[in-house]
């Protein structure tokens, strides 16, 4: 049932009074009121401002928030309010619904937050008064197209592995992306302009040559002209080809108005050749080049702002149909009129009603001509009546078509302005996005130290490094921990990880230690940095060095098997502190050091980042523990080094 | 809405003519006697008289009812079926100043009367619902369109099928238990007479006891 009108409903019940007397049967036993709940005052208390308000106002509307039990998880027994975390403002507009029955939008606020608090009181925007819901609805479109274009620009944006027919659709489509497409732009463009201008000096009189007048040039140096016209022909011609080609979808590719108007621009040529020789249909011929003139809308590739003016008359289209049909009807009206009118002069040009239609356009548009006048005083008074309505009728529609430009050419500029705003934006999010993975890593190094003194007893330091991180992090980091343990796979950061995508590429793996023996070879950058890494150090080469001294560990490394991982982690720790070691003279940005301590089997994996999925490496053993058990059971279990790149 | 307590109906299409300036300022405002006083009139206490003015002024903001609104509040307590013609008999039951309009007063001496009113006085109520022209008789024609419009409250869909004959037979059925003299016509006294007697309809009376 609905609404505001709940408060009725004694009056409904009691309107039941008609139906008793006429009934054969008695009525029903009404339902009792269980504990007669008296309308109380309700506190509601948004960020500090407390808006009181009937229970029973709350009740009107029993699928929100407010009206349903739902509310009661937010009661605070100790202030015996109901507390909401919320905008005030936005609930104040939400509180009137449920006084008013009216939901109504604030201009002020910003469309997504307003849909939020909808969203969180479970209030749907359709019940928005009609008073606002036309402003709703249009910022939410204009949020949505903001929304959508900044998603067309990151679909720009990442290439996966695109086939060459893809890349050369996407070549042609954003001459932005590479060299070659710039060029060949460019290069299309200058043949645009080189074949517009043939066509217009083809017709300018060049000069009479001694025997005769003067000639246009195209007549009179008619092989270099069809020469240039071949050329930009051909050129067109392969250029139509190639899209063709590169089209993902061909048939709508051909569909296109664009590709229209390359073909129309090619065609006359083609079809003048064909037809050359034929004299009889010289003049079809001749109005063929007209369409040649066509080819100067090849430029609307090259310029946003034509096609903004395209896209603007076909969205005015009911406009200018308005327009043109009001010209029309004008049109015949003032030609019948001076007909009439002029009937009776001699020597009038308006001799028939279509010859007055020129008249009458030519008065409307205000151009005046004067090939065409009215003698009679008549036809001279509906002249000018002529000239007059004519302002108006055309003055209607322009503002329309120009707001509707403008829009358009305004949105154009704001996503271009979005999009160079963007790069420095998504910038500035990675700086801080990688801050708190360099603090998870930070942590991690801090949390293993933690656990190793712990393990050693060295209580004071134990204390002094907890209280650096605060509670949320290190649940945050508990978290994170618990993923990498989970699959198996540790963090590690983006240097890292592309410096060991650098080494697969450049190195392939030394043979390791014998009990690496099946699994080496084709391993990836791990190993291989490994083994860049190792070089400066006396104890390069891993095999002979894993007797429980450090190990250094360029990258991150983790046994990816489920029972050795403590064993595995151990090594890994042994590494790991050599690498610190390493790294901490570098300088690198990579935060992997972890001290070990030879006796622990800390548990921790090491880590960076937290993002890429790992990468799978071909099973390597890279663990050369110190007790012979870990290394066999490495080298048995035929662990997997992943090495998982950061962000 | 701005027409309410306007004494004459006002067609609800975008007709530029109709609005003018005269329209904004002919709107009334109205406002009920004092709590106290009401409180005298009617057997409702302080506080049902509160819960019953807000919920009448949030849905009347300029504090009188007039038919249409009256037959669109009701007509929202039965979404199945037509409730307008059963609407306006209310409607004009509780206007007992024939003006066109209910105010609140209005509105809550009727309602007490159903509500808290000794059995005699609802049945008089009852009878001045059904007497349409208010001479102090229940007619047959009168019979029948106040079944017609309880019948329509009921919808097209329903267990059995409402027959066409349905409201006609039961306007029989009632004419035959409350005529006793067999004139055509039921009097007050025929009408309290027969309800006092009958058990079920005594039985029914006491729905109302709870409803506030």
């Amino acid at each position: 049932m609905a609404t505001g009108v709940a408060a009725w409903l004694p009056f409904a019940r009691a309107a039941a009074i008609g139906w008793m007397p006429v009934a054969n049967c008695p009525m029903p036993v009404a339902p009792m009121a269980n504990s007669k709940r008296k309308d109380e005052l309700i506190i509601l208390n948004v960020s500090g401002h407390r808006f009181q308000t009937w229970r029973t106002t709350l009740d009107r509307y029993p699928d929100t928030l407010l009206g349903s039990s739902e509310k009661d998880f937010f009661y605070n027994e100790e202030i015996k309010e109901y507390f909401f975390d919320r905008d005030p403002d936005a609930f104040r507009s939400i509180l009137n619904f449920y006084r008013t029955g009216k939901l109504h939008y604030p201009r002020h606020q910003c469309i997504s937050a307003y849909d939020e608090e909808l969203i969180f009181f479970g209030i749907i925007p359709e019940i928005i008064g009609d008073c606002c819901y036309e402003e709703y609805k249009d910022r939410k479109r204009e949020n949505l197209e903001r929304l959508q274009d900044d998603q067309e620009e990151n679909k720009d944006m990442k290439l996966p592995h695109m086939n060459f027919r893809e890349t050369m659709w996407r070549a042609f489509e954003n001459p932005h992306t590479s060299t070659m497409a710039l060029v060949f732009y460019y290069v299309t463009g200058f043949f645009i302009a080189i074949s517009v201008l043939t066509n217009v000096v083809e017709t300018v009189p060049c000069g009479s040559t001694a025997n005769q007048k003067d000639m246009p040039c195209g007549e009179r140096y008619t092989v270099a002209f069809f020469c240039m016209d071949t050329a930009c022909v051909m050129i067109f011609t392969v250029e139509y080809l190639l899209r063709l080609f590169a089209a993902p979808s061909r048939y709508r590719f051909m569909r296109s108005v664009m590709s229209i108007i390359d073909v129309v621009a090619i065609l006359p040529y083609y079809i003048g050749l064909v037809m050359s020789n034929n004299e009889d249909v010289s003049g079809a011929f001749v109005t063929l080049r007209v369409f040649r003139v066509f080819r100067i809308f090849k430029f609307s590739r090259h310029s946003q702002g034509l096609r903004i003016l395209g896209y603007t008359l076909k969205s005015c289209a009911s406009e200018l149909g308005f327009l043109l049909f009001s010209l029309t009807m004008a049109i015949i009206i003032f030609a019948t009129v001076m007909f009439y009118a002029e009937k009776g002069s001699s020597s009038s040009k308006f001799t028939s009603i279509p010859a007055s239609f020129w008249y009458t356009i030519v008065t409307m548009t205000t151009l005046g001509y004067g090939d065409m006048v009215p003698k009679t005083i008549a036809g001279k008074i509906f002249g000018s009546i002529c000239s007059l309505s004519g302002v108006l009728v055309i003055a209607l529609p322009v503002p329309v078509i120009v707001s509707n430009f403008s829009r358009i050419y305004h949105q154009n500029q704001r996503s271009d302005k979005r999009r160079a705003q963007k790069k420095a934006r998504l910038a500035r999010i990675r700086i801080s996005k990688s801050g708190s993975a360099n603090a998870f890593l930070h942590s991690k190094r801090n949390g293993l130290l933690n656990e190793l003194l712990e393990l050693t007893d060295t209580e004071e330091d134990e204390q002094k490094l907890t209280k650096s991180t605060s509670l949320l992090e290190s649940q945050h980091h508990h978290l994170l921990n618990c993923l990498e343990k989970t699959t198996a796979h540790a963090f590690v950061d983006e240097q890292m990880y592309e410096q060991n995508c650098l080494e697969t590429a450049l190195q392939t793996y030394p043979s390791r230690s014998p009990s690496l023996s099946s699994h080496d070879s084709s391993v990836g950058t791990c190993c291989s940095r490994r083994g860049k890494r190792n070089t400066p150090l006396p104890s390069s080469h891993p095999v002979p060095t894993h007797q429980g001294p450090l190990q250094e560990l360029s990258a991150i490394h983790i046994q990816c098997c489920d029972r050795p991982s403590h064993t595995a982690s151990r090594s890994n720790l042994n590494r790991k502190t050599d690498e610190s070691g390493r790294l901490n003279s570098k300088g690198s940005r990579i935060t992997t050091a972890i001290i070990s301590l030879p006796s622990p089997p800390a548990l921790t994996p090491d880590a960076d980042s937290l993002r890429r999925p790992p990468q799978r490496r071909p099973p390597l053993t890279l663990g050369h523990p110190a007790a012979p058990s870990i290394q066999t059971t490495t080298s048995s279990a035929g662990t997997n080094i992943v090495k998982v790149s950061s962000l | 809405s701005e027409h309410t307590g306007r004494l004459h109906s006002h067609s609800p299409s975008w007709d530029f003519s109709s609005i003018t300036d005269e329209d904004e300022l002919s709107a009334v405002r109205y406002r009920p006697e004092r709590l106290d006083h009401l409180e005298q009139k009617t057997n409702f206490s302080k506080k049902e008289l509160q819960v019953l003015y807000r919920g009448f002024k949030n849905e009347c903001p300029s504090g009188v009812v007039n038919e249409e609104t009256f037959k669109s509040i009701y007509s929202q307590f039965f979404p199945h079926g037509d409730s307008s013609m059963y609407a306006h008999f209310l409607f004009e039951a509780f206007d007992t100043r024939n003006n066109g309009s209910v105010s609140f007063e209005d509105f809550v001496v009727s309602l007490s009367i159903i509500l808290r009113g000794s059995i005699t006085d609802k049945l008089n109520w009852a009878f001045n619902l059904y007497d349409l022209n208010k001479d102090g008789c229940i007619t047959r024609e009168e019979m029948t369109d106040i079944m017609h419009s309880i019948y329509d409250m009921m919808g097209k869909y329903t267990y059995p099928c409402i027959g066409d004959n349905a409201p006609m037979e039961h306007v029989d059925n009632f004419f035959q238990k409350m005529d006793k003299n067999n004139d055509g016509v039921v009097t007050i006294e025929e009408f309290l007479e027969t309800c006092q007697r009958d058990e079920s309809i005594m039985q029914s009376m006491h729905m109302f006891d709870s409803v506030i």
